[in-house]
């Protein structure tokens, strides 16, 4: 526009233009293209929001503060009567949180004498130290009367001071850890006993009432078995279904009303299919609360609809010609089916399937129906006990009080976020690579 | 004889039947006459012929036997339990079933001279790692162990007859093969009902939720009336203590409903403007490269799980926007943690790329020529998408939009954590209000009995909300049917 108005000027008579209002309908082409731009943005920066609000909370979950302490396994302790020979249920009532407070008063240099002082070592370590030295006397007893490092877990207020993320210039009255327990938190770690180490009990812990002992092994495997089982019965199931409605079908009443039903079950809130798992599989059926199996049934008629119309749509992208040049060489329908359109429609499936299992993986609501909000503190062994899933996990620990869990939390779902990540990378990446344009 | 092993020995009898028949039907060809079916497809046909048959029994005889075992503890507990209420007896059964299924897991020795009385007993079996409930009767025991010995009884009767069924299944099979027989159409008839029967999965699945919810709604209307739940306007349920009896609730649908919608409306006042102008942006002024960045980008935003979403609402934007709200009015914040606002705002956040997908399909479905002809006539860009192409895919958009709100009427996991639970009727949207979903989670989750309002109330919700979006959906791909069609 000032290219014209330069010429204008050059010009010697000024043509008068009509005003066709150009000036404002351009600002407003501008206008609407920022709105584009922002509403893009929006989405964007909310997603970088939340993205970095969740890593920047859980990341610490990973590592956990341990004590490094020379244990001493005193028979006078563990076994005061010498029965152990005898009756062996003495190893495993035994006081084994006495042998971690001896080891770290002996640390620490504090007189044994001084019970007012010990007292104060109470909410050090974690309560997790009993079952942490049973197993080890269960795995070896030949350790009873002698000296072993044991990397002892710190209580989870201790590990939360450790890591800094509680303020300790707030008056002592109102914070969890005393000045004492800090003093010795810096003599520990200054002679390199108290460090931060790898957190592998966030991936193997089951469920636990403290947060340092707490953690997601038991929804791993549970949500492992769920995957399984929707695996295992959506995609023979959504496969067959899909060719049937795609190859064989005929117009009419039964095809119209299926497809109806598929379109609407795909937009059915899930909740809904919790309350079907509840009063069919439970109820009627008497299938077992909390068991990864219902869970699994559950999400597989959820996922159906998913991979129905992925598979449909990968089956209605075959062309034509592949179908008449299998019945053309003599081929049945079936075998045109199965051995040619089939796997040519394979990725496309595959895909559709991966997208599936991905959201039945991060779904939580139909779980909390069926009973998989439970306290469950051994792994499952089959999927039919008592299991939670990875979602379901972070829910429980979301109702939690201690700041401590909100770590735990935000852990689990960066962990969940990576499984979804890669499963959706990995769909991504099999449609790239064997998307074919005929 | 388990129901696994018969299961097996059913596969390995078809897969020998498999095997010989399709050896058969090679030495069949001799080249004289050409076969009917490959060689295989005998194999598959006798396969088919022992094995399915077999396992309908075995399917059939295990759901009879368990019913005639139930009628059979039944019929042996002692007549004063008869007498008492039918939930006692039930529980007498249940509890026998259980005392006998513990008892298999003694040892043989141990359970050849079980003691008479259950405080005896109950050491015997916590040792092997079975807990009871302690009010097991005495005179259960031997009802237990009888109902074991029928029961294995029943399993091997059961377990000889599939077997027999099989190997007769597998002869036939076998004898049947010739030159010509038509083995190809026997196998693929059968696959053909399977197909079949795997598509009518859709619809089994959805008579189950209409009849699984209907009964226990009309389980629940006959101890509230219809009217006083979809008309009244107080929520508060009231968890009966054990044995209290019924104590009446108020279960008003009102406030629910006013929250589910309040909320939907918050997220779609998000969602669609944002999620439309995204859509338009893509699919009219982005150049391929922004493409390629963003499209994937708003995807990922579509996978994060719905409670990945209500967390980060509880946990960082409820105590921003209530902290926010406190520096603004100097102390005293007006928005509370839990509020409608923040729970609209992050569902409509969650919302974004639904909308924008479902209308980027749409708005590119748009022909060119109605494009190039707006901007031939000297329509700007932002002009010819206001004045033509919107228009033209708007019964489309309205399809998508309804989609989306039936979804947001749906979302449970944003509500349940950030909506708050208290059931209040009010405009002002900084507020909490609770929504149908959360009320189905809090009256499902902890201790649950059948036969209390408390529990029935869920279902009814739930098929209220079925019906919602029900409607909704089969309204907006009607829509979107039916503007399809214009073009095509």
């Amino acid at each position: 526009m000032t290219d014209i108005s330069m010429d204008t000027v050059a010009g010697a008579v000024p043509r008068p233009r009509r005003d066709i209002g150009l000036k404002r309908r351009y600002a407003a082409e501008r206008r609407f293209r920022i709105y584009g731009m922002l509403a893009i943005s929006v989405g964007l920066i909310f997603l970088a929001i939340m993205l970095f609000s969740i890593v920047s909370k859980g990341y610490t979950a990973f590592w956990q503060t341990t004590v490094s302490l020379p244990i001493n396994f005193d028979e006078k302790i563990l076994d005061p009567d010498n029965k152990r020979a005898t009756d062996p249920s003495v190893l495993i009532s035994a006081n084994y949180p006495k042998l971690a407070e001896n080891a770290l008063v002996a640390k620490l240099g504090i007189n044994p004498d001084d019970k007012v002082t010990i007292r104060k070592l109470k909410g050090f370590l974690s309560d997790g130290a009993r079952t942490q030295l049973r197993d080890v006397v269960a795995a070896d007893p030949s350790v009873i009367g002698t000296t072993r490092n044991v990397d002892i877990l710190a209580a989870a207020n201790l590990d939360s001071a450790f890591k800094g993320q509680i303020d300790l210039n707030v008056d002592e009255a109102r914070r969890k850890v005393s000045d004492q327990q800090v003093i010795w938190m810096k003599q520990l770690t200054t002679d390199g006993s108290m460090a931060e180490r790898f957190n592998t009990g966030l991936f193997t812990f089951g469920a636990s009432s403290r947060p340092e002992t707490s953690g997601m092994g038991v929804a791993i495997i549970g949500s492992f078995y769920m995957m399984v089982i929707v695996l295992l019965l959506a995609l023979p199931i959504g496969v067959a279904a899909s060719i049937y409605l795609e190859e064989f079908a005929k117009k009419g009443r039964l095809t119209d009303l299926i497809e109806v039903n598929i379109n609407n079950l795909a937009a059915v809130p899930s909740i809904v299919f919790g309350l079907l798992g509840l009063s069919v599989f439970i109820n009627f059926l008497g299938l077992p609360r909390s068991a990864a199996f219902v869970g699994g049934l559950v999400l597989t008629l959820m996922t159906l609809p998913t991979i129905i119309i992925a598979t449909r749509a990968a089956l209605a992208a075959v062309p034509p010609s592949i179908r008449s040049a299998a019945l053309g060489l003599g081929a049945s329908k079936m075998q045109m089916v199965f051995q040619h359109i089939l796997p040519l429609a394979a990725p496309g499936i595959l895909t559709g399937t991966i997208i599936g299992l991905a959201r039945a993986l991060g779904e939580t609501a139909p779980l909390l129906l069926i009973g998989m909000v439970a306290f469950v503190a051994n792994y499952p062994t089959t999927p039919f006990e008592p299991a939670t899933a990875l979602p379901v996990q972070i829910y429980m620990w979301a109702n939690e009080a201690e700041r401590a869990f909100v770590e735990r939390m935000s852990g689990a779902i960066i962990i969940l976020l990576i499984f979804l990540m890669a499963m959706n990378i990995t769909a991504i990446v099999l449609r790239r690579r064997f998307e074919r344009r005929w | 004889m388990s129901l696994m092993l018969v299961f097996a020995l059913v596969f390995v009898i078809g897969a020998v039947a498999f095997f010989i028949g399709r050896q058969r039907a090679a030495a069949h060809d001799n080249g004289k006459v050409k076969p009917h079916s490959r060689a295989h497809y005998h194999g598959w046909w006798a396969f088919l012929l022992a094995t399915l048959p077999a396992l309908l029994l075995l399917a059939i005889w295990s759901i009879g036997s368990s019913v005639y075992l139930n009628s059979h503890i039944n019929g042996q507990l002692p007549a004063q339990t008869a007498e008492s209420a039918i939930a006692s007896r039930t529980l007498a059964a249940s509890l026998t079933k259980s005392l006998a299924n513990g008892l298999r897991k003694l040892e043989p020795e141990a359970a050849n001279n079980l003691p008479a009385t259950f405080t005896e007993l109950q050491p015997m079996l916590a040792a092997r790692g079975v807990a009871l409930a302690p009010d097991t009767q005495d005179y259960m025991i031997p009802i237990a162990v009888d109902a074991n010995r029928t029961q294995d009884t029943m399993q091997l009767i059961g377990g000889v007859l599939v077997l027999a069924l099989a190997v007769a299944g597998a002869v036939f099979g076998l004898s049947k093969i010739k030159v010509r027989a038509r083995a190809r159409n026997n196998v693929e008839r059968l696959i053909l009902w399977g197909l079949l029967g795997a598509s009518t999965i859709a619809i089994l699945t959805t008579v189950g939720i209409v009849l699984s919810m209907l009964f226990q709604s009309i389980n629940f209307f006959e101890r509230v009336p219809f009217f006083s739940f979809f008309f009244g306007t107080v929520w508060d349920p009231r968890f009966a203590a054990a044995g209290a009896g019924e104590s009446a609730g108020q279960f008003g649908l009102i406030p629910l409903l006013a929250g589910t919608l309040y909320i939907a409306l918050v997220a779609m006042l998000v969602a669609v403007p944002v999620g439309l102008m995204s859509a338009v942006y893509m699919a009219e002024y982005a150049s391929p490269k922004v493409r390629a960045v963003v499209k994937p980008a708003l995807e990922l935003l579509a996978g994060i799980p719905t409670i990945v979403y209500g967390i980060f609402a509880l946990v960082t934007l409820g105590p921003f926007l209530r902290d926010l709200s406190a520096a603004l009015a100097g102390g005293t914040s007006f928005i509370q943690a839990q509020s409608i606002l923040t729970a609209g705002l992050v569902m409509g956040v969650m919302l974004i790329p639904v909308v924008s997908s479902l209308s980027d399909d749409i708005i590119t479905a748009v022909p060119r020529a109605m494009r190039d002809g707006s901007l031939g006539l000297g329509a700007t860009r932002s002009e010819t998408i206001r004045k033509v192409i919107l228009p033209a895919a708007l019964p489309g958009i309205v399809g998508a939009i309804l989609l989306t709100a039936s979804r947001a009427i749906g979302e449970t996991m944003i509500v349940v954590l950030a909506a708050g639970v208290a059931a209040n009727l009010t405009l002002n949207p900084f507020e909490a209000m609770t929504t149908i979903t959360v009320k189905i989670v809090n009256q499902l989750t902890g201790d649950l009995e059948f036969n209390s309002p408390q529990t029935l109330v869920a279902f009814a919700l739930g098929i209220t909300l079925f019906f919602l979006t029900l409607i909704m959906n089969i309204f907006a791909l009607y829509i979107v049917r039916k503007y399809r069609e214009q073009y095509e």
